[in-house]
């Protein structure tokens, strides 16, 4: 018994010199696996929806780790401000959003939340995309009769691939601001994507020459940019007014419209409910297009010359059936 | 040892790797520099006139990358255009009452009343339980004010205004992020603690607020004081708080002291799953000290008791819960949002009460109590601009250990306000959004706060909002 508390005492020490040894383990691995994590140091980057994660990662390759915060089957207009986005935010070098109020329902409470300093606005980490180039449709006066409209334009502005070139050239150079060591490897990849790119207008141009003058409704006034690109009309939209949704009288006056005066097809977009599309549809005999509006919208819209590969591909096809 | 020397071995090793990979990065780097000089040039001779590359016979769509193109002057980035953004929310109601509101209370459960930011709104009908006059009436119109100050403070103010009377709700500044993950709020704000606490009446999803809220936060819990949030870096949310404040708010109450008389600390846990739900807990804890707070209650005879707490320690703990769920995160169509809150709350302290009966004046004995409650509640959007919502209230009265009763004068059965009760009450509601700033609403409540009678209750309100409206929290 006279045995014991020596025993105990001895045992205690052999617990720290092990737990000593343990922490000491642990503390080199933790180094070994943060060592290499300093070295690459890769660009945190949250994209408020698709169409950006998709264009950062043709820009940033493997030094951007791009966080994707809505999913293309969600309205951009109407996302939560989900405790999941604050926490990404929290710790985003960079956040790449269409501006415009686009996100307006949403982004400013994570903006306030996050406790970020480094993507405020006004700050390098803070890119709205539709800054950078000319934006339709700027109402004159803003009205909430004219229902939800965004005081400084059409904030859709990825769907004309001409100005995600612009924007691509404006977020190289951001990239290149935030990450300066790797300044010449965005400038290389974006070269690289400009060459593309242009390429692939010039194609995209060529193939829907036939798809000018094709008379369009879509649900929402979300396809100007591509409207406006290849010379087709936007005759109508399903809503009523931006982010009102059609009530039945609504939908029952715009049947007799479209019954009058028809168009080539009937837009909807990969996150518009598909009610009121095949409603229409099913009565005027007008055929549904469904696009992807924004990269993973549709199987085929893997990327962003995905995207537009397959808008141009269905709306042939669409065009063809009228 | 030897474990040491291998994990040091196994941290060189790496490094060094990473060391090699930087070589061979380097070599990379000046191939590619190559050809970037070799591809700038050929750029810069295709494109003498710039843009000519991207525009085609549209004339002039995009424009230059280097600078944000101007459309309308300079663009305010994040609400309208308006600096400071103004919104102003407009609020009326039309209320059916089957017993008389001036008789409301919240039995077992002592009265809000008091300077608080709850309690007034209502009008003051049942000692500040008040659910509000009978027939048609305007409520509070809410306005609010917001901009950045600087590049390192954004200020808020919000004001209710009502029949000559303007009450701050909110005015405070806020830092965000000056150290990183660190939120500092300065003023006067509601509390962090609990879930709905922190908004604003106009964003409930019922007319009311839950018994247990109006019972343990006097509606809104808001504080003079500073706010302290913490965001982790981690990829699930996690958030600590801490306000410290001056306390004068029930169930704390004005005590003329350098120091801060109440202490909450609260923390937020949040994340999603799948791409359909999200959720978030919560856990809080307030401390504060009452010594001017005062109510009245009255024996089964009618002869009034005045109580008079001198140094009642007041502990709350809550825990809260929502859960939302859309299909694939769009809540445009479909939605549900299931939320509940529980609080318990613990005071203990000296009282000075009177009792008219005895006449013999201001006594002082003990107040002892441990009370709790919670509610649950599930909003269901069936279709686009109309949902439903279901929700049940439950409080407890407790246990008490009261002056005159510990002093054999009176029972606790012969308590009118005091004496054992279980306010319960189900609600439901439907409401109609013509867009996302209005909504029309229609509730019908089965009130059993009273201790004998069940009150019912119908409410039609609208809420809209005007002006630059701030985008809701989760």
């Amino acid at each position: 018994m006279s045995a014991t508390p020596e025993r105990t005492h001895q045992n205690v020490m052999l617990n720290m010199e092990t737990l000593m040894r343990q922490l000491i383990v642990f503390f080199c691995i933790t180094l070994a696996c943060a060592l290499p994590a300093v070295a690459h140091g890769k660009v945190r980057a949250f994209a408020c929806e698709p169409e950006w994660a998709a264009l950062l990662e043709e820009l940033g390759g493997n030094q951007v780790k791009v966080y994707q915060a809505t999913s293309p089957k969600q309205d951009p207009h109407r996302v939560e401000a989900r405790p999941s986005l604050i926490a990404r935010m929290r710790v985003a070098d960079l956040i790449v959003c269409s501006g415009s109020d686009l996100e307006i329902g949403w982004l400013p409470v994570l903006l306030q939340s996050a406790g970020n300093r480094d993507v405020q606005p006004g700050q390098p980490g803070y890119f709205m995309a539709s800054d950078y180039v000319r934006r339709l449709e700027v109402p004159d006066r803003v009205d909430r009769s004219m229902g939800d409209v965004h005081p400084s334009g059409n904030p859709h502005v990825h769907l004309d691939p001409r100005n995600l070139a612009i924007i691509a050239t404006a977020l190289s150079k951001r990239l290149a601001e935030i990450d300066r060591e790797n300044a010449e490897f965005y400038q290389t990849r974006n070269v690289t994507f400009q060459e593309r790119w242009s390429a692939s207008i010039e194609r995209w141009e060529r193939e829907a020459i036939d798809l000018k003058g094709l008379r369009l409704v879509t649900y929402h006034r979300d396809a100007i940019y591509l409207v406006n690109w290849l010379g087709m009309e936007l005759t109508t939209t399903i809503e009523p007014k931006p982010g009102i949704p059609p009530s039945t009288r609504h939908l029952s006056k715009l049947l007799s419209e479209l019954k009058a005066e028809p168009a080539d097809a009937i837009v909807r977009m990969a996150f518009n409910d598909p009610k009121a599309p095949t409603w229409l549809s099913e009565r005027t005999g007008i055929p549904v297009v469904e696009l992807p509006y924004t990269v993973g919208g549709t199987k085929q819209a893997k990327d962003l010359f995905g995207l537009f590969d397959d808008t141009i591909d269905r709306l042939k096809v669409a065009a063809g059936r009228s | 040892m030897s474990r040491i020397y291998l994990a040091i071995a196994i941290a060189l090793s790496m490094s060094f790797s990473v060391a090699a990979w930087a070589q061979d990065q380097s070599e990379e780097i000046d191939e590619l520099r190559q050809r970037v000089q070799e591809l700038e040039e050929r750029l810069d001779q295709q494109s003498t006139t710039p843009e000519s590359a991207t525009t085609t016979a549209e004339p002039g769509l995009p424009t230059t990358a280097d600078q944000p193109a101007t459309t309308s002057g300079a663009p305010a980035p994040t609400s309208n255009k308006f600096n400071p953004a103004i919104s102003l929310i407009l609020n009326a109601k039309y209320r059916y009452f089957k017993l008389d509101p001036n008789t409301y209370t919240v039995g077992g459960f002592v009265p809000p009343g008091g300077h608080g930011h709850g309690g007034e709104e209502e009008g003051g009908h049942g000692g500040g339980f008040g659910p509000g006059d009978r027939g048609f009436s305007l409520d509070e119109t809410e306005l609010a004010f917001s901009a950045n100050v600087d590049p390192y403070w954004f200020g808020f103010v919000q004001a209710g205004i009502l029949d000559g009377e303007v009450d701050i709700e909110e005015a405070y500044i806020q830092n965000s992020g000056y150290v990183p993950g660190l939120l500092v709020k300065a003023g006067r704000f509601f509390s962090g603690m609990g879930y709905i606490n922190e908004q604003h009446p106009h964003a409930w999803d019922f007319v009311d607020a839950p018994l247990v809220q109006l019972a343990m936060n006097g509606i809104n819990y808001g504080d003079d004081g500073v706010q302290l949030r913490y965001v982790a870096p981690t990829p699930l949310f996690l958030e600590f708080g801490l306000e410290a404040g001056r306390g004068a708010n029930f169930p704390g109450s004005e005590r003329n002291k350098n120091g801060p008389n109440a202490w909450v600390g609260f923390v937020h846990l949040g994340g999603d799953v799948g791409f359909s739900n999200s959720y978030q807990i919560g856990a809080s804890y307030r401390d504060t000290t009452a010594e001017e707070r005062e109510f009245d209650d009255e024996d089964s005879l009618g002869n009034e008791i005045e109580n008079h707490f001198v140094d009642l320690k007041s502990k709350t703990y809550g825990i809260d819960f929502v859960w939302k769920w859309a299909p694939n995160g769009d809540p445009s169509v479909r939605n549900f949002k299931f939320q509940a809150e529980y609080y318990r709350r613990t005071e203990d302290g000296q009282l000075e009460y009177d009792l008219d009966m005895a006449g013999a004046g201001p006594l002082e004995g003990p107040y002892k109590s441990e009370q709790d409650g919670w509610y649950a509640q599930g909003v269901w959007q069936f279709m686009p601009r109309w949902r439903v919502g279901v929700r049940y209230d439950l409080l407890d009265s407790g246990t008490l250990e009261y002056g005159p009763i510990t002093d054999g004068t009176i029972s606790r059965e012969d308590l009118q306000q005091l004496r054992e009760h279980k306010p319960e009450r189900a609600t439901i509601m439907v409401d109609f959004s013509s867009s996302e700033y209005t909504r029309f609403r229609l509730q019908y409540s089965e009130d059993k706060a009273r201790f004998d009678e069940t009150d019912q209750q119908l409410i039609f309100q609208y809420v809209v909002s005007l002006g630059a409206h701030g985008a809701h929290k989760f």
